[in-house]
This record gives structure tokens, sequence and C-alpha cells, in this order.
């Protein structure tokens, strides 16, 4: 349990929570089912090890490349999402997810089956950072993110991206242009996905397709839903939770993935709106004084939706 | 050639028994049940189970048959019925959570290692002008068709078939006209389960093997050939499954170097997609 360790272990919720968040954009936000989330975790971080290690840029100049690519093979989707959609979506999603981890593994330029190493550990002015604070600079972005995540809910933009969750048709006919800000979701979720890719691929310095499959995709799914699907809160708590979880239950070594799956299922029937989604029983307890506070503002939300 | 078409037949007749479940629970609930992928390894083993018992292929079928149903019934009361009226994701993170807890599951009590499921067959194999079928493919042609014509018969044929149709057109609607969609659930549960079951025990023959993660990869694969089919059409996901069978037979026995085989079934799909947005028997 030393500081190495923590710091291991926080990089990666860190990690987690970005992804989650981005996630959210997409699946939260705009209602777009995505299951294959894990793909574009993994189109940020090959983008920037081939850019660092064979193009020769640094980590600041590979960053936003990387985050572009992923937008933009996420704008793709955006795209196919307005032809298929809901539960044909979500399937489509995984399918993606598969075609693009083949992709990874079989062809030369991806490093093939065995993936990409040595890559480059991020320098600030010329100095090799230490662990801790690479985990700072993760918790930087994840802040970021989660910030950025509450303009988008709070602009004009969120709230048609919410009338779209709700109502597509109702949307369309309220003058809303539905093609443009689904693509725009799915482009920024994907976007920050790359970002959390790229924080992955310095930080373990070595990345192969199997780092990006689908289970990696329902993990992060899970996450969000367990946390409370379409808040801030929710989706940070949720990867905090599930990604400590197993080191929680470590002493149970054989038993972990029982129960792992067990809470998830357990979690899904009882508490439906996620462990801190609105109106969850955690925060009724924490805000029980103040429950008319905290409805409220929802139901001030749902009166907003209609018009 | 013709070996390639058989060996894509026997593949594409256990997708379609698996798929079949899958796309009838969608059709009745709306749930993308990956959970059907723990039924179908349970069956496996329940399968197993009585086989080195009772050497009696029958009596194997319909034992691992039983148990799915009680497992499938199991699921459908406690776990989706009580979800059914939250938003879509929440069902289908129930059921994910529950396959990874079976997994888990199966491999505590059935053992982490390979389980051989080896059965003796009247004969061996079948040689025609050079093209092998063994036993086993037989076994598995013959009893897909049966299940499947015996799963048509019901749906098309019986009251509570049509029950059945009239859910999946539109549950609330069949509810008000007086049927008991209840009822119809169960029913619906009762037949994937068993066909899922049975599916189990014919895999585990093909591959003459038993172990706790044979359900991953049918689990995501199901989802392609359910939704290639136009998700809730019984007809379609058997074309599908034959289809998405034969395409990974042919296509990785001759360029098998550019994909694996897994991917395969989701480009055929996401490029049939795109050109059919309700899959190849949907309706729009």
């Amino acid at each position: 349990m030393s500081l190495g360790y923590f710091s291991t272990l926080g990089t990666f919720i860190g990690i987690y929570i970005i992804l989650v968040l981005s996630l959210n954009i997409i699946s939260g936000y705009a209602g777009q089912a995505s299951l294959g989330h894990a793909a574009f975790f993994g189109i940020g971080a090959y983008a920037s090890a081939l850019l660092t290690v064979k193009a020769g840029l640094n980590f600041w100049q590979a960053l936003p490349l990387a985050m572009i690519a992923a937008g933009a093979i996420g704008a793709l989707v955006g795209i196919i999402s307005l032809r298929i959609k809901g539960d044909f979506l979500a399937v489509t999603t995984i399918g993606i997810n598969f075609v693009i981890v083949a992709i990874f593994e079989y062809s030369e330029f991806f490093g093939g089956a065995y993936g990409i190493s040595g890559i480059a550990y991020p320098m600030f002015f010329g100095l090799k950072i230490k662990k801790i604070y690479y985990l700072l600079m993760v918790a930087g972005f994840a802040v970021l993110t989660a910030l950025f995540s509450f303009l988008v809910s709070k602009s004009w933009m969120g709230l048609a991206l919410e009338t779209i969750r709700e109502d597509e048709e109702a949307a369309e006919a309220a003058g809303i242009n539905c093609k443009k800000f689904k693509i725009i979701a799915f482009s920024m979720g994907c976007g920050f996905a790359g970002l959390a890719g790229v924080l992955y691929a310095h930080f373990m310095r070595f990345i192969a397709p199997n780092d990006f499959t689908f289970p990696i995709s329902i993990t992060l799914v899970s996450m969000m839903v367990v946390g409370g699907i379409g808040t801030i809160r929710g989706p940070i708590l949720g990867a905090l939770i599930l990604a400590a979880l197993p080191e929680i239950l470590r002493p149970l070594a054989n038993y972990r993935l029982l129960f792992y799956g067990g809470l998830i299922v357990l979690m899904a029937r009882f508490q439906p709106q996620g462990l801190f989604g609105k109106n969850a029983f955690i925060l009724r307890m924490l805000f029980r004084k103040d429950t008319k506070k905290t409805t409220l503002p929802d139901n001030g939300k749902i009166a907003g939706r209609a018009v | 050639m013709l070996q390639q078409l058989i060996n894509g037949i026997t593949i594409g007749s256990l997708y379609a028994l698996i798929a079949i479940g899958l796309t009838m629970v969608y059709g009745i609930l709306r749930i993308l049940h990956i959970a059907h992928a723990a039924v179908f390894v349970s069956g496996a083993y329940l399968g197993l189970l009585a086989y080195t018992y009772t050497h009696n292929l029958v009596l194997t079928l319909f034992v691992a048959a039983a148990g799915c149903c009680v497992f499938g019934w199991i699921i459908q009361r406690f776990l989706y019925t009580p979800l059914l009226k939250e938003e879509r994701i929440v069902p289908l993170i129930a059921s994910v959570g529950l396959y990874i807890f079976c997994e888990d599951l199966f491999r505590l009590v059935g053992g982490p290692y390979i389980r051989a499921f080896t059965v003796k067959l009247w004969f061996e194999k079948l040689v025609f002008w050079g093209t092998v079928i063994t036993s086993q493919q037989l076994l598995i042609i013959f009893t897909t068709a049966a299940c499947l014509g015996v799963v048509y018969l019901i749906i098309s044929q019986t009251k509570l078939g049509l029950a059945w149709q009239a859910t999946a057109q539109d549950m609330d609607t069949a509810k008000a006209m007086g049927v008991n969609v209840k009822q119809v659930v169960n029913f619906n549960f009762l037949i994937a389960s068993t066909v899922a079951a049975i599916a189990g025990v014919l895999t585990a023959i093909n591959y003459n093997s038993v172990l706790p993660t044979m359900g991953s990869v049918p689990a995501y694969k199901m989802f392609a050939i359910v939704v290639l089919g136009g998700m809730g059409s019984i007809p379609g996901t058997i074309a599908a499954g034959l289809i998405i069978g034969m395409a990974e037979t042919i296509m990785s026995a001759y360029f098998g170097f550019i994909m694996p085989r897994d991917a395969i079934a989701f480009s055929v799909m996401i490029l049939i997609l795109i050109f059919r947005p309700e899959g190849l028997f949907g309706k729009k």
C-alpha cells in the first residue's frame, strides 16, 4: 500500500472518470446508446502512441491531435446514428467496438496483437515527472472534463440534447436541428474518450488491442448507470466506486467477480436511477431536511423539457 | 466448398438456436437479454451432469431444458419484470451484471478448466464424394430443424402462439383486448430457455467441451444475428443465424488472415444495417 500503489490506482480512476463523463454526454445528455465507447478510448491511445513513437511528436503535440482523431471517428458514428436508431444503434456500437479492436489486432501498422511499446512518458520543461504529478495532471483533466460537461448541460445545446433525448420528433418539430446536435454530441463524447486514451497510453507506456475490448465498454456503461445517468456527480462517483471496488474486494480473492456482478444486479434491481441519480435513496438520506429544495429544480427541468 | 457449406450450416444452426431465445425475449419485453448466454452455459453444464450419470441423450436434453426453464423464469420474474418501466439501459446493465455473476459461479462450481462432453452415437461419420459429415453435425442439424419446426408450429398454430404474436406487436393493446400477458411472458421465457438449453448441449457436443466462458462470445455475437434478422422476427433470426454461420466459416477458410472470426459477424451486420436500418426481415 505504498504511495506508488495509490497514485497508480488514482490515475486509473481519473481516466475512468473522464471516460464515463464523456460517455455520459452521448448516452446521458443526448440519450443515444453507445456500447462501444472503449473503441474511442483505444483510438485516442493508438493515435497518440503512433504520433509520438513513429512521427516523433511530443506528448503535448500529440494530445490535441489524438483527441481530434477520436472525435472525427466519433462524428462518423454520429452520422450512422442518424440512420440506425435505438436498440439497433446499441448493437451497432458493440459491432464498431469489435471491428476497431480487430483492426488494431490484425494490421501491421498498429503493431498487431503485440501492440505498441516504448511510448514516452510526458516531460515538463525537459524533466521527467513523478507518478504522483501524473496523477495530479490526470485529476486536472478530469476536473476540466467535468467542467466541460457542466457547461454543456447548462448551455442551449444541453437543452437541445435533452429535448432530443426525451422526444426526437417533438424536438425536430420545435425547430431543433437534431442531426447537427447528435453528431456534435458523438464527436465531443468520443473526443474526450480520446483524451482518456492519450493519458492511458503515456501512463502505461505500452498498449495492446486487449486494453480496449468490449468488456471495457460494458464496464463504462455500468459505471455510468450505477452512479446515475445524465448527472455529473453520478458518472464521477460511479467510476470511483466501480474502479475501486475490485481493489476493495481484494480480500475476497476468488469470489471477486461473483460479488462485482452480484452488486451490479442488486443495484440495477433496487436502485435503477443509480446510486447518486435523481431521487436516489442515498441523497434523500443525506439531505432529508431539504428534500423540497432538491426536488424543485428537477421539477423545473421537467417543465422546461415540455416547452 | 461443400465441406465448408456443411460446417457453416452446423455453426449457423447453433447460432440460430441461441438467437431465437434472444429475439423472442426482445420481441415481447424489448430487453437486450445478455444473460441468455448464462442460460445457455447452464444448459451445457446441466447436460454434462445428466449425461455422465445417465448416458441417455434424450434424457440429457430434457434435464437441461427443465433446469434452464426454471432459471429463465427466475430471471424474468425477479429481475426483468420489475424493471420494465425503467430506462431501457437499466435492465441491460442488470443482465450484464447477472452474466458476470453466473460466469464466475460456473467457474467456481464447475472448475476453471475445459470439461470434455463426448457423446457416442450409432456411427462416426458419413462420407459422400469426399465430403465428411460427422454424426454430431447430423444430430445438430436435425435437432435444430426439429426445434425450429416445433417453435414455428406453437407460434403459428396454437392459441397461446396467437396471444404471443399479439403481445409482440403491442403489449398494451393485447392486454386491453383480454390477452393474458403474464402467461405469454412466462411462456415466452419457457420456450426461449428450452431452446437455449438445447443449444448449450449441442454446442458442447459439437466442440466436445464445456467451459465457464463458453457463453462470452455468443453473448455478444448473438446480438449481431438478432439485429440482422430484424429484432423480434423469428424467420429473420433463423436466416441471419445461417448467413452469419456460413459467412464466418467460408471467410475464415478462404481469407482467415484478414479478420478474426468474431469481427466478421459484426462487419456483415454493420454493412447490411447501413443499407437496411431495420434489419433484413424487420418492419419499418
